[in-house]
């Protein structure tokens, strides 16, 4: 089954109270930060944790991501010795601005794999582009590891490289667009960015609903309670449902009958038709899966 | 590993556990533990900070530890963390354990 990033959370790599609650409130990836949310002289401190974490708690089926320092900071290497030994679903490289910064972050990772004995390539990577360099560069930086399974928007370093502030959407446009059609034109999940405003829902909604046009898979949160509507915003409608079954009945009964064509309510069933029908009812399973739950 | 200097790791906060490490002039480990759960968990809060001082081999210590109710792997980490910083060394765990 598709794994579901519909809601990316946040976590502060150097608290253990949220470290230990992470799982409860229902993201379907829970993303341990080493990198902003950790004071530089605490470095250690939440390295330790986050390894300790990983090695002795359990998550479940969550989706376990690290966000380390970016390598030229000179802390990205010390995090991957770390974290790549707790073994983590996915690393996320931030302020990715070329396909060398993935390369050389791959490359670290292979090589702490060989020395751990770890399987090599178990380890799956996320870049987050946020500057205008990482946006022009989006299909490379999207391209330039087999390890990659997303590629993410960070709007906050994104719009200040801009010479802007966040808004209402407009200054992210172009920027949401480019690493979208990056991110499907080389088969990876789209993350979009944070919405920081915690209070407002209104707000928070408008933007989700724009993302999903778009086409975004989901959208990193800072705070639980932006899980549920998020997920009740991806939810396929009972309508949508019904017609995307509708869909594949109808290919199952041409297919019954040796017909490799389909129609249904008189028109023919387009292969792109059958594929939207398909993904909405595998999002509705996986969907399903995991209720949505009230924060 | 042998401590040096005074070393501090952790806080204050719900959860978490606050680690002090002294060195000190006779071997063994000297612990002084508090705790906000002392009665359920003292015994096992313990006994985590004595067996991860014994698998850094660190002897000859002071350990003040201040627990707000942290997890068996919150007391490890904090632990390693102070040892690390009051050993002033940098040669990580993952490194050798792996």
């Amino acid at each position: 089954m598709k794994q579901l990033r519909r809601s990316m959370l946040f976590v502060p790599g150097n608290n253990p109270g949220m470290i230990r609650d992470a799982h409860i409130y229902g993201s379907d990836s829970i993303m341990f930060d080493l990198e902003d949310s950790v004071a530089l002289t605490e470095k250690d401190a939440a390295r330790f944790l986050v390894y300790q974490a990983l090695t002795s708690l359990r998550y479940g089926k969550k989706e376990l991501v690290v966000r380390i320092n970016d390598l030229s900071s000179g802390l990205g290497v010390e995090d991957l010795e770390a974290i790549v030994r707790a073994r983590p679903n996915v690393i996320r490289l931030p302020k990715t601005e070329t396909a060398d910064d993935v390369i050389e972050c791959e490359r670290e990772i292979e090589r702490i794999e060989r020395e751990a004995g770890i399987p090599v390539g178990s380890t799956s990577m996320m870049a987050a582009i946020e500057s205008a360099k990482g946006v022009l560069n989006a299909y490379d930086i999207a391209r330039a590891s087999k390890r990659l399974v997303a590629i993410a928007l960070g709007a906050e370093d994104y719009v200040t490289d801009m010479k802007t502030t966040r808004s209402d959407g407009t200054e992210l446009f172009f920027a949401r667009n480019m690493i979208l059609n990056a991110a499907r034109a080389a088969g990876l999940d789209a993350i979009d960015t944070v919405y920081s405003d915690v209070n407002n829902e209104e707000g928070f909604l408008q933007e989700v609903e724009l993302i999903k046009k778009l086409g975004f898979d989901g959208k990193s949160v800072i705070n639980p309670r932006q899980i549920p509507p998020l997920h009740r915003a991806y939810m396929p409608s009972e309508k949508d449902l019904m017609k995307a079954r509708a869909v594949m009945n109808a290919i199952a009964e041409a297919n019954a009958r040796g017909s490799g064509v389909a129609s249904l309510n008189g028109k023919m069933i387009d292969r792109p038709v059958v594929i939207r029908a398909e993904r909405l009812l595998e999002l509705a399973k996986a969907a399903n899966i995991i209720p949505i739950e009230e924060v | 590993m042998q401590i040096i200097q005074a070393g501090f790791a952790g806080t204050m906060e719900s959860s978490d556990i606050m680690i002090r490490l002294e060195p000190k002039d006779s071997p063994g480990v000297e612990l002084h533990l508090t705790s906000s759960v002392m009665q359920q968990f003292g015994k096992q809060i313990s006994q985590v900070i004595l067996s991860t001082l014994a698998d850094m081999q660190v002897d000859g210590v002071i350990v003040t530890a201040t627990d707000k109710g942290a997890l068996d792997c919150t007391v490890r980490a904090r632990v390693c963390t102070a040892v690390h910083r009051a050993a002033n060394s940098e040669n990580y765990m993952w490194r050798t354990k792996a």
